[in-house]
């Protein structure tokens, strides 16, 4: 792989270049643009987005709703197709782990599992494209310096995927229990009510520690995953007895990997549910 | 390191994803295949039902078949014990029959003996009073000797 400038690039710089997000937003000089070293787009501060990521992201969600409404428009009672028959085996495992998981009645949990865990899923099949693949094509076809395609390898897209399931934990806390018996929830417990400050920090830690966990356990996993991809890419152009361990290695790798992005997605889609769950839990007058 | 605006688009798609597939993806799915559940239940409940009634049609038939069966034995043994019964009947009046014309033969027999025993009597009396008169050389009077004459046959 070779750098615009003719050298060759070392390691590192291989490396960092594709953890680079392709960024769009204000420069210092006050003009708006694509950044073009990472350095710039960390300069760019709070008005600039990962562009790469969201359009994966979105795409990859419209590639989920466009599957299954397909297989939605013509869902009919008789005998399904080998299509409808794949999807609906997908709903109906997302419905009866809800169902196992989510004793309560609201006909949000089921949809909203179904998208996590397909839409996740989808954004981490990326990560089984060769790394190199995609970045090259926008690389020297089309003129786009950095791209990642693995939207969850990006620790925005996995919070905002979380941050989006902790409003709706603080939705139905206050739903369920009110202001007062969120409050209350946070302020009297686990310590008697005298030491209702220390409770109130030790427990906002543990609310916050909800979505945080969710956004770090998928990002990890992939960011790691994705890491290890690019230092076997690297054995490629390091001679052939390496180039061959390379193959061997990136197809186990790959292999392995496949639990992963499905574990992975599994994983985050049950403890949205199980957190939702759990604000959904009015506490008995006697206890806490 | 979090880039706050990607963390923002990210939120809201995913808000615009869950939406769409509450509102027009997941409810023609499960309504579907709980459609389909139900029609394979019902399906599976009507087989059960057809199974039972056919069992019971086969036990009935069964039942039917053996009384059937059981009726027949008992109509052959009626028309079996009938048929000897018949046979005997026939055979009593015949013997009856066979009886009364010997009977009738025997009297016809005796009677016909009788008329030729008086005839022969008769005759031999004739004979006798013709013989007599011849050896007498004289005429018997037919009226005076009579009683002798009745006598005589009544001997014979």
């Amino acid at each position: 792989m070779a750098e615009k400038d003719g050298t060759p690039p070392t390691p590192t710089e291989y490396i960092a270049h594709h953890l680079t997000n392709l960024t769009f937003g204000k420069r210092p000089d006050g003009s708006w643009g694509f950044a073009s070293s990472a350095e710039e787009a960390a300069q760019m501060g709070f008005w600039s987005v990962h562009v790469d990521s969201l359009a994966w992201a979105v795409g990859l969600g419209l590639v989920f709703l466009l599957l299954f409404w397909l297989a939605a428009r013509r869902a009919t009672a008789g005998v399904p197709g080998m299509f409808q028959s794949a999807i609906e085996a997908i709903v109906e495992f997302v419905d009866t782990t809800t169902k196992d998981i989510f004793p309560h009645k609201n006909p949000w949990m089921a949809p909203m599992g179904l998208t996590i865990l397909i839409w996740v899923f989808l954004m981490n099949l990326m990560d089984l494209v060769p790394v190199d693949w995609v970045p090259n094509i926008f690389r020297y076809w089309l003129d786009v310096e950095y791209m990642k395609i693995v939207p969850t390898t990006n620790v925005s897209v996995t919070l905002g995927v979380a941050i989006g399931v902790f409003l709706i934990v603080i939705y139905y806390s206050f739903k369920r229990k009110g202001a007062g018996g969120f409050l209350a929830e946070l302020a009297f417990h686990p310590f008697p009510k005298f030491a209702a400050p220390v409770n109130f920090v030790l427990e906002s830690v543990t609310l916050l520690a909800k979505p945080v966990s969710l956004a770090l356990r998928l990002f990890g996993n992939l960011y790691a995953g994705e890491m290890i991809f690019m230092l076997i890419a690297i054995l490629y152009s390091a001679g052939i007895a390496l180039f061959l361990l390379g193959g061997v290695l990136h197809l186990m790798w790959a292999l392995f990997h496949i639990l992963v992005i499905v574990l992975q997605a599994f994983i985050f889609m049950v403890l949205s549910t199980v957190y939702i769950a759990q604000a959904y839990e009015v506490p008995e007058e006697d206890g806490h | 390191m979090v880039n706050y605006l990607t963390v923002i688009g990210i939120s809201i798609a995913f808000a615009v994803f869950v939406l769409i597939c509450r509102a027009y993806i997941w409810p023609p799915l499960i309504n579907a295949m709980r459609a389909r559940q139900e029609r394979i239940a019902q399906g599976l409940e009507n087989a059960e039902k057809a199974e039972e009634a056919l069992a019971k049609s086969n036990a009935d038939a069964e039942v039917l078949l053996r009384d059937a069966r059981a009726e027949g034995q008992r109509i052959i043994e009626q028309a079996r014990a009938q048929a000897t019964m018949v046979v005997e009947d026939a055979k009593d009046h015949a013997r009856e029959e066979g009886e009364r014309i010997l009977t009738a033969a025997r009297a016809e027999i005796t009677q016909e003996i009788n008329r030729a025993r008086e005839n022969l009597r008769q005759e031999v009396a004739y004979l006798a009073v013709v013989g007599a008169s011849r050896i007498l050389s004289s005429e018997i009077d037919r009226r005076k000797h009579s009683a002798m004459l009745e006598n005589l046959v009544r001997e014979l």
